[in-house]
C-alpha cells in the first residue's frame, strides 16, 4: 500500500512537470521591491486579462534585487521604490506612481506637530522625552527601518543624517510592522507610506500623521507635489524592452490602471 | 516534594501551555472567523490579497508540501535505517553523517532559502517554481526527520531483532516488516515535526517558490504558500490583517488535517503489519 | 545502564551479499547524499561571502560593535550574544514546560486529554512563525511596553521563542517516553515506587538521550527562527544588557537586509549566515561528543 501511494505520487509529480513546457515569449518576470510587488501583481492580472495567453510572473524582494535582476537578465523588469542612483544609469526607470512618506506618532499622543530640527533631535537621542517638545513626561521610542531600505535612505536624505547618528530604540522591516509597533507603543514615532497611515488612521488604527515643514502630510499634497518627503515607484528595464515588456509598460503607465494604484494608497501620475 | 505536589505541577504546567495556546488561538479565530467563508476557500484572490479569496495559495501550498514529503520521506526513512541498523561497520561514517545533520537542523530556514535560491531556482534552473519550493523544503525537514526516525528505530525494544535473528530472517525484510512498523509512531512524530516546520515557513519560500497568487499550471509555476501569503497581508499589504488571520485559520486546519492522515496512515500500515505479521 | 547493555548484541545480522548487501549499499550512498547537502550549503555560503574574506577578514566582525554597512563598519558581536541570549532564555523556559507537557500526556492524563494536549502541541509547533510574531507584536509587545518601553526587547523573543520550540521538546520528549520498553516501568512498578519515583528516577533516565536530543533540536530552533524575531526583538544592534532591551538576532539581520543588500554589504550578510552554521555546528559538535560519552559509560 506504501510503495503504491509512493508510486502514485511519483508518477503524478513527473506527469505535472512534464507538462509543465510553457512557450517562452508569452511570459513576463517582474522582480524588486516589496513596495510595489501588490500593485505590480494586481496590474499584472488585469494585463492578463485583456492579452489571453500571456502570464506575468511578480517576485517579491526589494528594489536593489529589482535592479540586480533587470541588469542580469534574471527579471524582464525590475521593481525599484526610488529615483535610480547615478551608478545606475544603465538602466531605463518608467515611472507608474508617486508614494510619500510620513511622521507617524500614537494616537493619544498631544503633539500636533514637529519641526525638522525637532525631529532630528529625537532621532538622534538629543531629546529623549517627549516634554521637551511639548509633550507629556514620557520616553520617546524611535522607530527607525533596517539599514538597505529605500524607505530610510530617503529619510536620511530629506534630514542629512548618517544610520549611525539615529539612536533607534525599535528597528523594523516592512511598512505595516512600523504601523503595528507604533499602535502599539504610546510613546512611539516612526515614518511610513502616508497613504497607508492614511487608511491605517480612518480604520481606527490608534496613529495619527504629523504634518511636515507645515504641510499636512495627505496623499493629496504628495500628488500636488507640495509633500516634501516623496518618493517614484519605478519599472526598470536594461536596454530596449521587448515588446510585450513595453506593452506592460505602457499599460502600467496608462489611466487604465489608476483605480489600481489608488487601491494601494499610492499616486497615480497626473501626466498622460 | 510529595508524589501529590508532584502531579499537582505537572497538571498545573500542562494546563498553563493549553491556556496560553487557546488565547492565540482564540486570538487568531477572532480575528479570523469574520473573514473566513466558503467563497474565501474557493476564490482568487482580489486586491492583493484584502478581498477574494485564497484558493490558489491553498493548492500551491498543498503541492510544495506534497513534493516536500515526497523527496524526504523515502529518502529521509533510508538514511534513518543505515544509520540504525547498517552503519555498524563504518561507525566514523555514521557518526560524522550524524553531526552533519545535527549541523544542517539547526542551519537557519533564511539560509536554506538563499541556498535554494541559488541551486535549485538559478544553478539547476528550476526558477521561481513549486518544485524550487518542494525541494528546498525537503532539505529542510530531511535532517529533524531523519533524526528523529533514527531515534524511534534505535529504541525498538532489543528481544524483536533477537527475535527476527532466530527466525531467520535477513536483515532487510526484518528492517521492514518488524523495526519499521514498530517505530512507525516516532516517525510519524518526526514527520509531524517536519510538515509543521515546512508548513509554517516564510523565509525558505519567499526565495524560491515566489509570491505569485496566481493558480499553479503545473509544478514548474511560481505559487505562493500560505505562510508566505500571511506574511505579505500582515507586514506588506495596508488592511489586510483580518484576510491574514483568516488564513492563518486555514493554514492550521491544513495542518490539523495533514495530521490526522499521517495518523490515519500509520494507523494502517501498522494493522496490516501485524495481521500479516 | 542497563537499557542499552544488549546493543551490540542484539544488532541485526546481515547477509553480506544477498539482498541485504544491495539495500545496504543503496542506503549508504543516500546517507553520503544527505551528507553532501551540509557541504553544498557551506560551499555556497562560502563562495557569496568570498569578497568579506579577501577584503577585510574576519577581525572586521570582531573588532567593532557597531553594524552599520553602509558605512563600512561590520560588528558582529553583538547580535551573537543576542542570539546565544535568545536562545538560552527560550530553552530555559521551554525544556520543564515541555518535559512536564510529555510527563502529563504519557503518565498522568487520562486517554482523551491526551490525545487533544498532542493535537495542540502539533497545531503550536505548525503556527507559522509569522503569526507567532504577528500575536507578539500585536497583544505581547504592548504588555511589556506597559512595564517598560519599547516593549519590543530580548524578553518578548524569548516568551515567543519558547512557545514556539515548546512542542519540540515535548514531542520529543514524549517519543522517547513511548519508546521506554514497558517491562521497566512495570519492574519499578513492581518495586512499589511512587509515581513520581517512577518517572524522575526511571522513566527520564531510560529516555533521556532522547530528550536531550530534542533539546538540541529546540535550541537549534531557537537560534535560527527568524521571521517572529524580526517581529518582537526590536532589532537594535546593541548587547543584550537588559531583559527589556531591544536587541537584533543574527537571523534577523539577514532578513532584514538580505533583500536589499549588494556588494560588501550582502557578502557579510552571507558570512553571518557561516557564522550562524559554524556556531551551530559547534553546539552539535559539543551535543555529540557529550551524547557520545554517555554512550561510552553505559556499555
Amino acid at each position: 500500500m506504501k510503495i503504491k501511494l509512493f508510486l502514485l505520487i511519483t508518477g503524478f509529480l513527473t506527469v505535472f512537470s512534464v507538462s509543465s513546457a510553457i512557450a517562452e515569449g508569452s511570459k513576463l518576470v517582474l522582480t524588486g521591491s516589496s513596495t510595489v510587488a501588490p500593485l505590480a501583481l494586481e496590474i499584472a492580472k488585469r494585463f492578463e486579462k485583456g492579452n489571453p495567453g500571456i502570464r506575468v510572473d511578480v517576485q517579491t524582494g526589494g528594489s536593489s534585487r529589482g535592479i540586480n535582476d533587470a541588469r542580469k537578465g534574471l527579471a524582464d523588469i525590475g521593481m525599484v521604490s526610488r529615483a535610480l542612483k547615478p551608478e545606475e544609469s544603465d538602466l531605463t526607470p518608467y515611472t507608474v506612481a508617486m508614494d510619500g512618506i510620513g511622521i507617524i506618532v500614537h494616537k493619544s499622543n498631544p503633539v500636533q506637530k514637529l519641526s525638522d530640527e525637532q525631529i532630528i533631535s529625537i532621532y538622534t537621542g538629543a531629546v529623549e522625552n517627549w516634554k521637551e517638545v511639548g509633550g507629556t513626561d514620557s520616553p520617546i521610542t524611535v522607530v527607525n527601518k533596517a539599514e538597505g531600505r529605500s524607505t530610510l535612505e530617503l529619510f536620511l536624505h530629506h534630514f542629512s543624517l548618517k544610520n549611525s547618528d539615529i539612536k533607534a530604540d525599535v528597528v523594523i522591516g516592512d511598512n505595516q510592522q512600523g504601523i503595528k509597533t507604533v499602535s502599539g507603543n504610546p510613546g512611539s514615532i516612526g515614518y511610513v507610506s502616508i497613504g497607508t497611515a492614511e487608511y491605517e488612521e480612518r480604520h481606527g488604527t490608534p496613529i495619527r500623521l504629523l504634518p511636515m515643514e507645515g504641510v499636512p502630510a495627505t496623499v493629496d499634497n504628495v500628488r500636488d507635489g507640495k509633500f516634501p518627503l516623496s518618493r517614484q515607484l519605478n519599472l526598470v528595464v536594461k536596454g530596449t524592452p521587448s515588446p510585450l515588456a513595453n506593452a506592460f509598460i505602457d499599460f502600467a503607465q496608462s489611466k487604465d490602471v489608476h483605480d489600481l494604484i489608488e487601491a494601494q494608497f499610492f499616486v497615480p501620475l497626473e501626466s498622460e | 516534594m510529595s508524589d501529590r505536589i508532584f502531579s499537582f505541577v505537572i497538571w498545573m504546567s500542562a494546563a498553563f501551555v493549553g491556556a496560553v495556546f487557546l488565547w492565540i488561538l482564540g486570538d487568531i479565530l477572532l480575528k479570523g472567523i469574520p473573514h473566513l467563508s466558503l467563497s474565501f476557500l474557493l476564490e482568487q484572490p482580489e486586491d492583493a490579497g484584502r478581498s477574494g479569496g485564497i484558493f490558489p495559495v491553498i493548492v500551491s501550498t498543498a503541492l510544495i508540501l506534497m513534493v516536500a514529503v515526497a523527496v524526504s520521506v523515502p529518502f529521509g526513512l533510508g538514511v534513518a535505517v543505515w544509520l540504525a541498523e547498517f552503519s555498524q561497520t563504518g561507525r566514523k561514517a555514521a557518526s560524522s553523517t550524524r553531526l552533519t545533520l545535527d549541523v544542517l537542523a539547526g542551519v537557519p530556514s533564511i539560509v536554506y532559502g538563499l541556498f535554494g535560491n541559488a541551486f535549485f531556482s538559478i544553478f539547476l534552473g528550476l526558477g521561481f517554481s513549486i518544485f524550487s519550493g518542494g525541494l528546498t523544503l525537503a532539505c529542510m525537514i530531511l535532517p529533524v526527520f531523519i533524526r528523529t526516525a533514527e531515534a524511534g528505530l534505535s529504541a525498538v525494544n532489543h528481544s524483536w531483532r533477537e527475535g527476527a535473528s532466530a527466525l531467520g530472517m535477513n536483515k532487510t525484510s526484518a528492517i521492514w516488516h518488524i523495526l519499521l512498523p514498530s517505530a512507525a509512531p516516532a516517525i510519524v512524530a518526526g514527520l509531524i515535526l517536519g510538515i509543521g516546520r515546512a508548513t509554517a515557513e516564510t523565509a525558505a519560500l519567499i526565495f524560491t517558490s515566489g509570491y505569485v497568487d496566481r493558480m499553479p499550471g503545473s509544478l514548474m509555476d511560481s505559487g505562493r504558500a500560505l505562510a508566505v501569503h500571511i506574511y505579505d497581508l500582515s507586514m506588506n499589504v495596508t488592511g489586510g490583517d483580518s484576510a491574514a488571520y483568516a488564513s492563518a485559520l486555514t493554514l492550521i486546519a491544513v495542518i490539523i488535517t495533514f495530521n490526522m492522515m499521517a495518523q490515519a496512515m500509520t494507523d494502517q500500515w501498522l494493522g496490516k503489519k501485524v495481521q500479516r505479521a | 545502564m542497563i537499557l542499552s547493555k544488549h546493543s551490540f548484541l542484539s544488532r541485526l545480522k546481515a547477509n553480506r551479499h544477498g539482498t541485504d548487501g544491495i539495500v545496504s549499499a543503496f542506503l549508504s550512498v543516500l546517507a553520503g547524499l544527505s551528507a553532501l547537502l551540509l557541504f553544498l550549503v557551506v560551499l555556497f555560503l562560502v563562495r557569496e561571502s568570498w569578497p568579506v574574506f579577501s577584503r577585510g577578514g574576519w577581525h572586521m566582525f570582531l573588532s567593532g560593535q557597531d553594524w552599520y554597512p553602509l558605512e563600512g563598519k561590520f560588528g558582529l558581536v553583538p547580535m551573537v550574544f543576542a542570539s546565544l541570549a535568545m536562545m538560552t532564555g527560550s530553552v530555559i523556559l521551554a525544556v520543564p514546560f515541555g518535559l512536564a507537557g510529555a510527563i502529563f500526556v504519557r503518565f498522568y492524563a487520562p486517554p482523551v486529554l491526551a490525545r487533544a494536549y498532542k493535537i495542540v502541541m502539533a497545531l503550536l509547533a505548525g503556527i507559522p512563525s509569522v503569526v507567532f510574531g504577528l500575536w507578539g507584536l500585536t497583544i505581547l509587545v504592548p504588555m511589556i511596553a506597559h512595564i517598560q518601553p519599547p516593549g519590543s526587547s530580548l524578553l518578548a523573543a524569548i516568551l515567543i521563542l519558547a512557545l514556539m520550540i515548546l512542542p519540540t521538546v515535548a514531542l520529543t520528549s514524549l517519543a522517547a517516553l513511548d519508546a521506554i520498553p514497558r517491562n521497566i516501568l512495570d519492574g519499578a512498578q513492581a518495586l512499589a515506587m511512587s509515581r513520581k519515583g517512577q518517572i524522575l528516577f526511571v522513566a527520564i533516565p531510560a529516555a533521556r538521550a532522547g530528550i536531550i536530543g530534542g533539546i538540541l533540536l529546540a535550541m537549534a530552533r531557537a537560534l535560527g527562527e527568524t521571521m517572529a524575531v524580526l517581529m518582537v526583538a526590536g532589532n537594535v544592534v546593541q548587547n543584550p544588557d537588559s531583559l527589556f532591551a531591544p536587541v537584533r538576532a543574527l537571523t534577523a539581520n539577514i532578513a532584514l537586509e538580505m533583500a536589499y543588500a549588494t556588494d560588501l554589504h550582502r557578502a557579510s550578510l552571507f558570512a553571518s549566515g557561516l557564522f550562524l552554521t559554524g556556531v551551530v555546528f559547534l553546539l552539535s559538535w559539543l551535543a555529540f561528543q557529550a551524547s557520545e560519552r554517555a554512550r561510552y559509560r553505559s556499555l
